[in-house]
């Protein structure tokens, strides 16, 4: 039977040498191993997988084209229902997700739904001539798209493929949101994956305008106004940095995940032929415990320094991808768990030496039914490093709603948007990180896609 | 890519660009910023804007060459490209948004020193298109460090220089000449101080004593320039503020000046390597450079 097969193992890189480096440490499934764990797929009559994956990929589905062999067919069902498969097979938390659901992980190992996910956008990226959608006839309707993140790379293209004029405004020089500026090469590489999709969008006729901060170079009105815009997606992410407002925290050495993978992925400070600096030290400290805090440490020891991950609550909380701990552990990381930072010490100079911390234990469940941690006392203890990285959470910049009359937010900063996208003002959607604070890519392009749709009923109705 | 219009050498090492950017040119008011970036390996680097033209949709900037990045801007040349100029950044300066009537009312001082003096001119420029009298001190190194004296000339009710060795204007410092013309019985409501970090920070602790509402203007360390960071923190009353999506502009009286020249410095020794190996590439060229900010 089928479920006997063991799960197949996923070629990687040799942990000591990619913790030198910043080439992908996954190296993924062939076709003949992508083929072998999709004959593990049982085919349920009610699966699991569908249910738990937060767009509802056709997951049964694709897996048994990809089993029969026909690629293109399975590309094609996974773009009914998203439009980044290579992405998010690459950074999906599929543990909580489709493969924490699956059937197969009651007894064994389910399913590697994410390895076969990213085998299949793979191949799709490398022939993505055979698989070009059609573009609708135009329209003669413009939409303005702020943010070229998941969400607004998949708001473009659904709308592009229907047959809208599509303008992509971005703040910054690159396109990609987080894809590009947060989430290191390691994981997801640039050139190879993050690039071509976005090649993909252009093909669809959408077109990109870097450098243009939506709130100060234009508005949300003056695009509505004064540029002929029918309508507007905001999909600006939540890219402001937190900090724990402790002693010292403002001492040269402790920056935040953001400044700090934004040197190294945007500004490729890691490439001598690069002209922008970083700092890394000789031993690094990350507080927190998210995708984030992982993927600074990592970057941190790829750059030579000894690196810690202090993290509040016990390893169970770690609300990051189970394999990228698994990942950093093996390249050597250090794990201290329930500590809490109090104070950021320096010299006289005033550079970072050491990190005050106490220990904590875990205490009554709170609201979110996670335990929340309580200090231990007398625990306070100093640890010495030269770079402290804050890796906190972040929240969505200020910057669109308070120039924006009438776009309102929550108390949280987020856009207030309804299921489908549709926020205060008429004709201005939004959706991603913008709405939802910090989450996923997956859900950021969901949100960009049901927005899609939104603003193509808005706009047949007035037309 | 955004093309160079214009190109002048203003004083030593300080040069003046004027360049084509219709959306930043049209959106831009005084106090703001643009980040820049000379080509696709280049930094990203925040200068403040030194005029603009919406009807011609160009910005003018104003750059000293203190690192490798400002000297690569500096070596294009007019009909070059740079990859990135995005702006404009930051927050207006407060009195754009006030009443008229409530402008004319006061007498402002802006002081400016050094390169500080190019982004001083739009912002007297915007107050005596409004009908404000702004009296202004320039201060600088020397005669030939003097920058932006003529056009100040045409917006300033009185305009005051001093040099370091007295080669034009009164002999002094900044500080000098506003004590004395505050002891002339010059009366001013607010005083706006752009320039080096130092310079900021003692004309600050100058009308401290006489209770002078003061602005400066913190050209902190930046990445993005949108917020998304945290490079440019800065501390203004007890309160780390960003300096991009905050600033640039902020209460004099209130900011930890000996905290944010410390924070400037954080990438000193890797910019000085950087310097080095650039210096090697460009055999021949004299290089005098000043870290000294
Ligand atoms: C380091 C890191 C690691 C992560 N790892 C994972 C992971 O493993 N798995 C996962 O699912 N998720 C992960 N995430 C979260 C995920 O990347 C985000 O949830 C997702 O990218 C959100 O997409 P978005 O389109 O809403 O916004 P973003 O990707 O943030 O894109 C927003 C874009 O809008 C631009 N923008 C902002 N304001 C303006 C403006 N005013 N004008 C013009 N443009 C503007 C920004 O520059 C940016 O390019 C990670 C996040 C980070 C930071
Ligand atoms: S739950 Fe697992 S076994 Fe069942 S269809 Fe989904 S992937 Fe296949
Ligand atoms: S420069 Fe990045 S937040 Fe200000």
């Amino acid at each position: 039977m089928a479920n006997k097969i063991p799960r197949v193992p996923v070629r990687e890189q040799d942990p000591t040498i990619r913790a030198t480096n910043f080439e992908e440490v996954c190296y993924g499934y062939n076709l003949e191993e992508a083929q072998l764990e999709a004959s593990r797929c049982l085919d349920c009559k009610n699966p699991r997988c569908v249910g738990a994956c937060p767009v509802g990929l056709q997951i049964p589905r694709f897996i048994a084209a990809l089993h029969e062999g026909n690629l293109k067919q399975a590309a094609s069902i996974i773009a009914e229902d998203s439009s980044l498969p290579s992405i998010c097979g690459r950074v999906c938390p599929q543990e909580s997700q489709c493969e924490g659901a699956c059937i197969l992980g009651i007894k064994g190992e389910p399913v590697a739904i994410g390895k076969i996910e990213r085998f299949i956008g793979d191949w799709k990226l490398e022939h993505s001539d055979e698989v070009a959608a059609d573009v609708a006839p135009q329209r003669g309707h413009r939409v303005a798209v702020v943010g070229s993140g998941p969400s607004g790379l998949a708001c473009a293209s659904d709308l592009a493929k229907w047959g809208y004029e599509v303008t992509v405004f971005e703040a910054l020089h690159e396109l990609g949101g987080v894809l590009v500026y947060g989430i290191p090469e390691f994981r997801l590489p640039k050139e190879r994956i993050v690039a071509r999709e976005i090649h993909e969008v252009e093909k669809l006729g959408v077109k990109f305008e870097k450098d243009v901060i939506v709130g100060r170079t234009v508005t949300i009105d003056s695009l509505l106004d004064e540029e002929g815009f029918d309508a507007v997606f905001i999909g600006s992410g939540a890219g402001l940095p937190r900090f724990m407002g402790i002693e010292g925290e403002n001492l040269n050495g402790v920056v935040s995940a953001n400044e700090f993978l934004t040197r190294t992925n945007l500004m490729h400070a890691y490439d001598n032929s690069f002209d922008t600096p970083i700092y890394v030290g000789k031993r690094v400290v990350v507080v927190g415990g998210g995708n984030v805090a992982m993927d600074a440490v990592r970057t941190a020891k790829r750059l030579g320094a000894e690196s810690v991950i202090v993290y509040r609550r016990s390893e169970k909380e770690l609300p990051a991808r189970v394999e990228e701990v698994h990942h950093a552990k093996e390249e050597g990381i250090e794990f201290r768990m329930l500590t809490n930072p109090i104070a950021v010490l320096g010299n006289e100079q005033g550079w970072v030496t050491g990190i005050r911390c106490v220990e904590m234990e875990l205490g009554e469940p709170d609201e979110s039914g996670r335990r929340s941690p309580v200090v231990k006392a007398d625990s306070e203890f100093e640890m010495a490093c030269d770079v402290v990285i804050m890796a906190l959470g972040t929240s969505p910049n200020p910057l669109i709603a308070s120039t924006t009359e009438g776009l309102e937010t929550n108390r949280r900063g987020c856009i207030t948007a309804s299921e489908e996208g549709q926020t205060t003002r008429e004709g201005v959607f939004a959706g991603g990180d913008a709405v939802t604070g910090a989450a996923t890519v997956i859900l950021a392009m969901g949100a960009g896609r049901k927005a899609a749709r939104a603003i193509d009923q808005y706009l047949s109705q007035k037309a | 890519m955004f093309t160079i219009l214009e190109k002048q050498l203003l004083a030593e090492n300080i040069y003046l660009m004027k360049v084509e950017a219709p959306r930043v040119a049209r959106a831009a008011l005084p106090g703001q910023f643009v980040i820049v970036r000379a080509d696709q390996v280049g930094e990203r680097i925040p200068l403040t804007i030194a005029d603009f033209d919406a009807a011609a949709g160009s910005v003018t900037i104003v750059i000293q060459t203190l690192g490798v990045s400002t000297r690569k801007i500096c070596t294009l040349e007019a009909g070059d490209q740079l990859a990135d100029f995005a702006g404009p950044l930051g927050r207006p300066s407060e009195f754009v948004h006030e009443p008229v009537e409530e402008l004319r009312k006061r007498r402002y001082i802006f002081i400016g020193g050094g390169v500080g003096t190019a982004p001083v001119y739009p912002q007297v420029k915007w107050l005596k298109e409004q009908g404000v009298e702004v009296d202004v001190i320039i201060g600088a190194k020397n005669k030939d460090m003097l920058i932006y004296t003529a056009e100040m000339e045409q917006v300033a009710s009185h305009l005051y220089i001093t040099t370091d060795d007295g080669s034009a204007g009164s002999q002094g410092l900044v500080t000098t000449k506003l004590e004395e013309l505050i002891a002339a019985g010059n009366h001013y409501d607010e005083c706006v101080a752009i320039g080096p970090m130092i310079m900021m920070k003692f004309v600050a602790l100058t009308t401290k004593k006489y209770n002078l509402k003061t602005t400066v203007s913190l050209n902190a360390l930046m990445v993005d320039g949108t917020g998304m960071c945290g490079a440019c923190r800065v501390t203004v009353a007890g309160k780390t503020r960003f300096t991009c999506v905050e600033g640039p502009e902020f209460d004099a009286h209130e900011v930890d000046f000996d905290e944010a020249m410390r924070r400037q410095g954080m990438y000193r020794t890797q910019e000085q390597r950087a310097l080095a190996i650039h210096a090697e590439h460009e055999a021949g060229h004299q290089c005098r450079i000043g870290l000294d900010k």
